[in-house]
């Protein structure tokens, strides 16, 4: 099958690939550019442990094709940490212990880090709206959601500064 | 020396009870975990599955020709590829044999066929939907009631004559076995002569454990060296290299499995699946690694199911509510092969538990295996070996009976309560419980939820028309297999191991036979060694999963890490110590004797002054022994348990429920858990929330179902049940400690009693809420459109 240059900004560098245009995004970033943070867990937008941020956006990878992230700004969790200090919501997840296996978390902590740049105060009720595209097996989401409130007093506490 | 002091150092070492944050966090919050589906070899090649659309037919043909033509493609691979090397069928771990591929006949829907291997996933795909083939549809079997009627279609030709399938005398094609225990004449004539006796019908339905990562595998056969590796989503990597060699004929040296980090497995990841056989022998025949990764529909359709326990209990009592009899009866569906994933001689699991928390005195329980036209499995769901089946049972009927009597819930089982000074306690069915004490736990919980006042407000809003249930429940589980001399997986022993090294400069690492799928092993156990070697959990690197470097064990399922695995911990440790406290004697010229333990160091009965720290130990041992003393300081502790461990729980439920709409809302659900000596509290509060959180999709929402030609109704994540945030209520946790008497460290294991308790306790809140309408019982799941079916028939809504 003929393939096509695809274009974009991958936590903040460009990278370019050749994919076919059938491709979905998950394979490309997992196989092609051995990002292997974003999960598949369902392929049907269900689960979201293939959550990415596109251009500002909570995207599930698993139901995007590689073609339309063109010229996009993507981030991953890999992409979360910067200049080796760990982003709030990465802290906040280790300290309320919102993580048991690890298969959910990358794209829990992309849907966090999305969450509480839309609403930067939330009630545990917006939590649990605002979170509930991303599905967890294992912590029966109460940690989650005390690591989502505790990151955004971290944010709120910085801005403060 | 001060207690300050002491309680310093203590709390230094990071050991047993403390709230210790998770070793594994940081790379999986990183995304920095490694799953099976991250391993990429190279020349990899990726295998996809023809499956069946049908549920029962002959297959006529296969035509791979047009798969074969297109590029990218390297083979397909079919029943009549595996014949030659004898692995068209392989054993289970319940005696029976299953279809590595399709046989000539299929014998459930979505069963593999063919695999295509490819140059990926995609040419996979592709060239799985051009293989042709032909079939001749048969009449299935679905309903188990039907299985063994007189003309009921034969699911198994291969055991067509055979009085056996592996676990006794079968009695018609379409049987497995039948397994019973207890005294059934002496149970029958206590009932025959009880003041009262109820009987209900509760069902299991079939579920699925649904883990987010599904199962896969990497197989790589070196032709050179004759060696196999496997990255593969294994609960028991162990068991899975004996089987890999007794299929194959690899020795077991020159095969290695390992288990990565695993995405969640709840019992889905303990089988061993046609997928990862067919990977194998793939590998074998191309020369290169080749992966299979199921998708969720593949997952959730095939890779084992779970419960689909058809049940009857009854129960006799005198018109006080005393129980003294029991009488359980389960017809179990096992699909198209018996491969249910139970210690081999426990074809029922450990449904004999039961007899629950109570004192009754007579009982008899009997299953009746059958096939159907349906995935084999039979895992256990977060839970020990059909410990959920048997705990739904009681719990169910300790209520029906209250109901009948009228007598309040929790007084009941008051009243049955095996009491604190009887144990060790000898079950009717056969079981030494080791310890409990289960009435302060219910009287703690009734207290904490104000359960007089919750049945006030519930007597108030009943006389308004308002619907609320108050479901209780008081379970204990057994869990830990397990004692080799009744407990083995394929003539293993259900032993586990540590292994322990500590370096000269006093760093350790210690690598067991079981793996981690979230419980934080990597975390607790650190924290049981730290206590019994005195070094810093910091300074203790645990490692599983990797066959070549950890000692033999049977794995993780059945809540058995802690009970066996972190009881060989510490022994191991207790074996250092020993080794230790003679090296510390010669570096102190004293006698070993003279020499007591404190925290982290041995000091000289009444002089503090004389003491050598273990780390001042480790590094004598590798300089400074006493004469005729190995150097070093290791050993492995193969650890086979005396008996099972006993956890129990007392949990409480209020629901409130929608009377126009079956809709209902968890108001508050408080769970109490005795799980012995507690080794990381915030690990034990996770693990809870999540098991109730199970439970809750159980009780609430997860159905495997099927049409009457087979055809599953739903099989990927648009029907099947995984409650989002918003669904799930708020968990309340508590707990009182009843340490284990022959654990080293009086620890019981903890993750699966949240589900095992928590579906009853669900179950019980909604039958609660309409028992004043006479109803005793309503099957799972309670979705609101069943919930509303309820209050339709009883003329609720109008």
């Amino acid at each position: 099958m003929p393939k096509t240059q695809v274009s974009f900004n991958l936590n903040g560098k460009a990278v370019d690939v050749l994919v076919e245009p059938r491709e979905l995004l998950i394979h490309v970033l997992r196989e092609q550019l051995q990002q292997t943070g974003a999960h598949i867990g369902c392929e049907t937008s269900h689960c979201g442990a293939c959550t990415v941020d596109i251009d500002g956006e909570s995207v599930k990878s698993c139901t995007y094709l590689a073609v339309q992230a063109q010229n996009s700004e993507v981030k991953t969790v890999e992409g979360l940490a910067e200049n080796g200090e760990l982003h709030a919501v990465q802290q906040a997840f280790m300290d309320e212990h919102g993580l048991q296996c690890g298969f959910c978390t990358p794209g829990m902590l992309m849907r966090s880090y999305r969450f509480l740049q839309e609403n930067p105060n939330p009630t545990e009720e917006e939590i649990r709206w605002g979170m509930s595209g991303n599905l967890c097996r294992c912590t029966g989401y109460q940690n989650i959601i005390k690591a989502v409130q505790k990151a955004a007093s971290t944010n709120s506490a910085q801005d403060a500064e | 020396m001060s207690v300050a002091e002491k309680e310093k150092r203590q709390d230094e070492l990071q050991g047993v009870g403390c709230s210790r944050k998770r070793k594994e966090d940081p790379r999986f919050i990183q995304g920095k975990g490694q799953y099976v589906d991250d391993v990429k070899l190279p020349g990899m090649l990726c295998g996809v599955a023809v499956r069946s659309p049908y549920a029962h037919a002959k297959i006529l043909s296969i035509d791979t020709e047009a798969a074969l033509a297109l590029p990218g493609v390297h083979a397909v691979i079919t029943a009549e590829d595996l014949k030659p090397l004898g692995l068209h069928w392989m054993p289970t771990l319940a005696g029976d044999t299953q279809a590595v591929l399709a046989d000539e006949k299929v014998c459930f829907q979505e069963q593999e066929v063919a695999m295509v291997i490819a140059d990926d996933r995609y040419i996979a795909a592709d060239g799985a939907a051009l293989v042709r083939v032909e079939y001749e549809e048969l009449e299935p079997v679905v309903d188990p009631h039907k299985a063994m009627d007189p003309d009921a279609p034969i699911i198994r030709d291969d055991l067509v004559g055979k009085d056996n399938a592996g676990q006794g005398n079968r009695t018609h094609d379409n049987h497995i076995f039948t397994w019973d225990v207890g005294e059934k004449e002496e149970t029958d004539s206590v009932f025959d002569n009880a003041e009262v006796t109820v009987r209900e019908e509760i069902l299991n339905p079939r579920v699925h454990a649904c883990p987010l990562e599904t199962c896969g595998c990497v197989a790589s056969f070196d032709k050179v060296k004759g060696t196999m590796t496997v990255y593969i989503t294994s609960q028991a990597p162990h068991v899975v290299r004996t089987v890999v060699t007794m299929l194959s004929g690899i020795p077991e040296s020159k095969v290695r499995i390992i288990s990565p980090d695993i995405g969640g497995g709840f019992g889905n990841k303990v089988g061993i699946y046609p997928g990862y056989v067919v990977a194998m022998v793939s590998s074998i025949v191309l020369g290169v690694p080749v992966k299979w990764i199921e998708n969720r529909i593949d997952n959730l359709s095939t890779t084992a199911f779970a419960r689909d326990y058809h049940g009857i209990g009854e129960l006799a009592a005198t018109k006080e509510g005393k129980i003294t009899g029991l009488r359980f009866y389960a017809l179990a569906d096992h699909g198209a092969f018996n491969a249910h994933a139970q210690p081999t001689k426990w074809p029922a699991g450990f449904f004999s538990i039961c007899t629950g928390s109570y004192d009754i005195p007579t009982a008899y329980a009997r299953v009746d295996g059958v096939f159907t036209n349906k995935a084999p499995g039979g895992v256990s769901y977060r839970c020990s070996f059909r410990v959920t089946e048997a705990v739904y049972l009681i719990e169910r009927m300790i209520d029906v009976l209250a109901q009948q009597l009228d007598i309040d819930k929790a007084e009941i089982r008051r009243r049955n309560f095996i009491q604190a000074d009887q144990f060790p306690y000898q079950s009717a069915l056969g079981w030494e419980y080791d310890s409990g004490n289960y009435l302060p736990a219910m009287e703690k919980v009734l207290e904490a939820c104000d359960y007089e006042g919750l049945r006030k407000e519930q007597a108030e809003k009943r006389a308004n028309g308002e619907l609320m249930g108050i479901g209780l429940c008081t379970f204990t589980e057994v869990v830990g297999a397990g004692p080799s001399k009744n407990c083995d997986i394929l003539g293993v022993g259900m032993f586990d191991s540590c292994e322990i090294r500590i370096h000269p400069t006093g760093s350790v690492i210690a690598r067991l036979g079981t793996i981690t799928q979230g419980q934080g092993h990597q975390t607790t156990y650190a924290q049981i060694l730290a206590t019994e070697l005195g070094l810093s959990s910091e300074d203790i690197q645990i490692e599983e999963g990797d066959t070549d470097t950890a000692p033999y064990g049977l794995g993780t399922y059945g809540s058995r890490s802690t009970p066996v695995a972190g009881a060989a911990a510490a022994l191991a440790a207790r074996s250092i110590r020993a080794k230790a406290q003679k090296i510390a004697a010669h570096m102190l010229e004293v006698s070993p004797d003279d020499l007591e333990w404190d925290v982290d160091r041995f000091q000289v009965k009444g002089n503090p002054e004389a003491v050598k720290t273990m780390k001042e130990v480790a590094w004598a041992a590798y300089n400074d022994v006493p004469e005729g003393m190995e150097m070093g300081l290791e050993t492995v502790n193969y650890y086979d348990p005396p008996n099972f461990t006993y956890p129990f729980g007392a949990y409480l439920c209020v629901v409130d429920i929608d009377p126009k709409t079956g809709v209902t809302d968890i108001r508050r659900f408080y769970a109490l858990d005795d799980c012995g000596t507690r080794i990381n509290p915030m690990v034990i509060d996770g693990q809870i929330h999540g098991g109730l959180n199970e439970a809750f999709a159980v009780a609430m929402g997860q159905l495997i179902s099927f049409d009457d030609q087979g055809n599953l109704e739903g099989n990927s994540l648009m029907d099947y049940f995984l409650p989002t945030f918003v669904e799930t209520p708020h968990w309340e946790t508590d707990y009182t400690v009843t340490p284990s008497p022959h654990h080293p460290m009086g620890a019981k294991g903890v993750a699966e009693s949240p589900h095992v308790g928590g579906i009853p306790c669900f179950t019980n809140a909604i039958v609660d809420a309409f028992a004043h309408k006479g109803v005793t019982h309503v099957d799972m799941p309670h979705t609101a459109f069943n919930v509303w079916k309820t209050i339709h028939s009883l003329g609720l809504d109008a």
